[in-house]
């Protein structure tokens, strides 16, 4: 039997796991009708131990379309949680009943430590600011889309850098590949942290930290804006003041370059007008459609089912 | 000057930063032991200029992990019949695990009863070392 498989964080995937996951998330969104009874009998475990909307309807609906069911929660006040059972023991007695399972927890690393306490595949979707894997995953397959490829880039990444977790995984992911620079833009109190830095830096790819997107945004071929997270900041007086600290208007989009794509993992609040979206340029819907897919694409490699439906 | 006699048997710690001896002291739980244990302080040192230096007069299992944590420039010597037998250098160790704690508050190791947590090093010359679950940095 092949030892368990998880998605933690982006390292756990090579460049090469990762492009086969883009391909055949890309040819599942081309023959879905090939892949819809792929899981059937399996069954995916939902725990949501924090709000969320798009990312458990995309895992769900995924599960759903590949043939397979799910259970699960969206409220911890309704699990075995609220009556004081440790993530630990939850992680093992899920895994009795469940293929994989995906989670999501307010608390950094809860992720890791079901997966080193569940007997079935274990995918992160979301610890409190650290990682979101399956976000970058998404985030992967719209950049392969618009820009034809992944290495040979100028990466600006805006906003809330320091509890942004899908940008954490981001950039950490992309890293992997060659000649890419980044652009950090965020004010000084939400500066990308040392976690993030520290896998540039050992891999030798420049980057650059400023407040001003206006001049910033010439050189891009990615901005990847993100909202300032109400729910991660202990002080209300300071949320307020960062929080529409950049926003991407028309007049901002006309300095960039033509073939720059917007993305954004959504949900937007100020921080993009809505003008921008009729903009070609703006691509962030697209995003959204492409979450199901990978995930689709990955639930299958995990699952060991990725070979058994390309044939 | 202080006179202390030569060890017959036991380890010697040497080349201690001056200053981090009674660290190093109590980090190994010496003044726990029996034995006879002799910290000397601000001892001249051609290399240093000052040092810090522990006698112990038996022979116990060292954990080196906590010892090139606290300070990796020590030399442990291993001291059979007033010789020396074995000299062990000492450098930051790569991964230590159920030494340091994780001291940021959003980190699941605060709120669950997590086995010891294994610390990667990640900046040598802060000497700081990040958490297996969230990635946060921490030194000793």
């Amino acid at each position: 039997m092949n030892p368990k498989r998880c998605l933690i964080e982006p390292g756990d995937l090579t460049t090469g796991e990762i492009f086969h996951l883009i391909g055949l998330a890309n040819d599942i969104l081309h023959r879905p009708e090939a892949y819809s009874d792929r899981c059937k009998g399996k069954l995916l475990a939902s725990l949501f131990y924090e709000p969320s909307t798009r990312t458990k309807f995309s895992f769900d609906a995924a599960m759903l379309r590949l043939g397979g069911q799910v259970i699960g929660f969206s409220d911890p006040n309704t699990s075995s949680a609220s009556k004081g059972e440790t993530l630990a023991d939850s992680a093992r007695v899920v895994s009795c009943y469940s293929d994989v399972i995906v989670v999501r927890h307010p608390k950094e690393g809860a992720a890791k430590l079901i997966a080193q306490n569940a007997d079935c595949p274990v995918i992160n979707a979301g610890d409190g600011g650290h990682q979101h894997p399956t976000q970058t995953l998404t985030d992967l397959m719209t950049i392969q889309k618009h820009k034809g490829r992944l290495d040979n880039l100028t990466v600006g990444v805006c906003g809330d850098l320091k509890f942004g977790r899908t940008i954490h995984s981001l950039v950490s992911c992309l890293a992997q590949f060659d000649n890419l620079r980044f652009r950090f833009i965020s004010p000084e109190e939400l500066q990308m942290p040392s976690f993030v830095k520290d896998v540039l830096d050992r891999r030798g790819i420049a980057y650059e930290e400023t407040n001003q997107l206006d001049q910033a945004i010439g050189s891009l071929d990615i901005l990847y804006m993100s909202r300032v997270q109400r729910e991660r900041f202990v002080s209300e007086e300071e949320y307020l003041r960062l929080k529409d600290y950049f926003i991407l208007t028309e007049e901002k989009m006309a300095l960039a370059k033509q073939d720059m794509i917007v993305m954004h993992p959504l949900p937007r609040v100020n921080e993009i007008q809505r003008d921008v979206d009729d903009d070609p340029r703006a691509v962030y819907f697209d995003q959204v459609r492409n979450g199901m897919y990978v995930r689709m694409a990955l639930i299958l490699f995990l699952l060991g089912l990725d070979k058994e439906a390309k044939a | 000057m202080i006179n202390v006699s030569k060890l017959k048997k036991g380890i010697v710690l040497d080349h201690i930063t001056a200053g981090h001896g009674f660290k190093v002291f109590q980090q190994l739980g010496l003044d726990k032991l029996s034995d006879v244990v002799v910290l000397m302080r601000n001892v001249d040192s051609g290399r240093m200029g000052k040092k810090d230096l522990i006698k112990i007069e038996t022979d116990l299992p060292l954990d080196f992990d906590v010892l090139g944590l606290l300070d990796p420039g020590i030399t442990v010597s291993y001291v059979e019949n007033g010789v020396c037998v074995r000299k062990q250098r000492l450098s930051l160790p790569e991964r230590v695990t159920g030494i340091l704690q994780c001291k940021n508050p959003r980190c699941i190791s605060q709120s669950e009863n997590v086995e010891p947590i294994h610390f990667t090093l990640v900046d040598a010359k802060t000497k700081e070392y990040a958490c297996e679950y969230c990635d946060a940095r921490t030194h000793l």
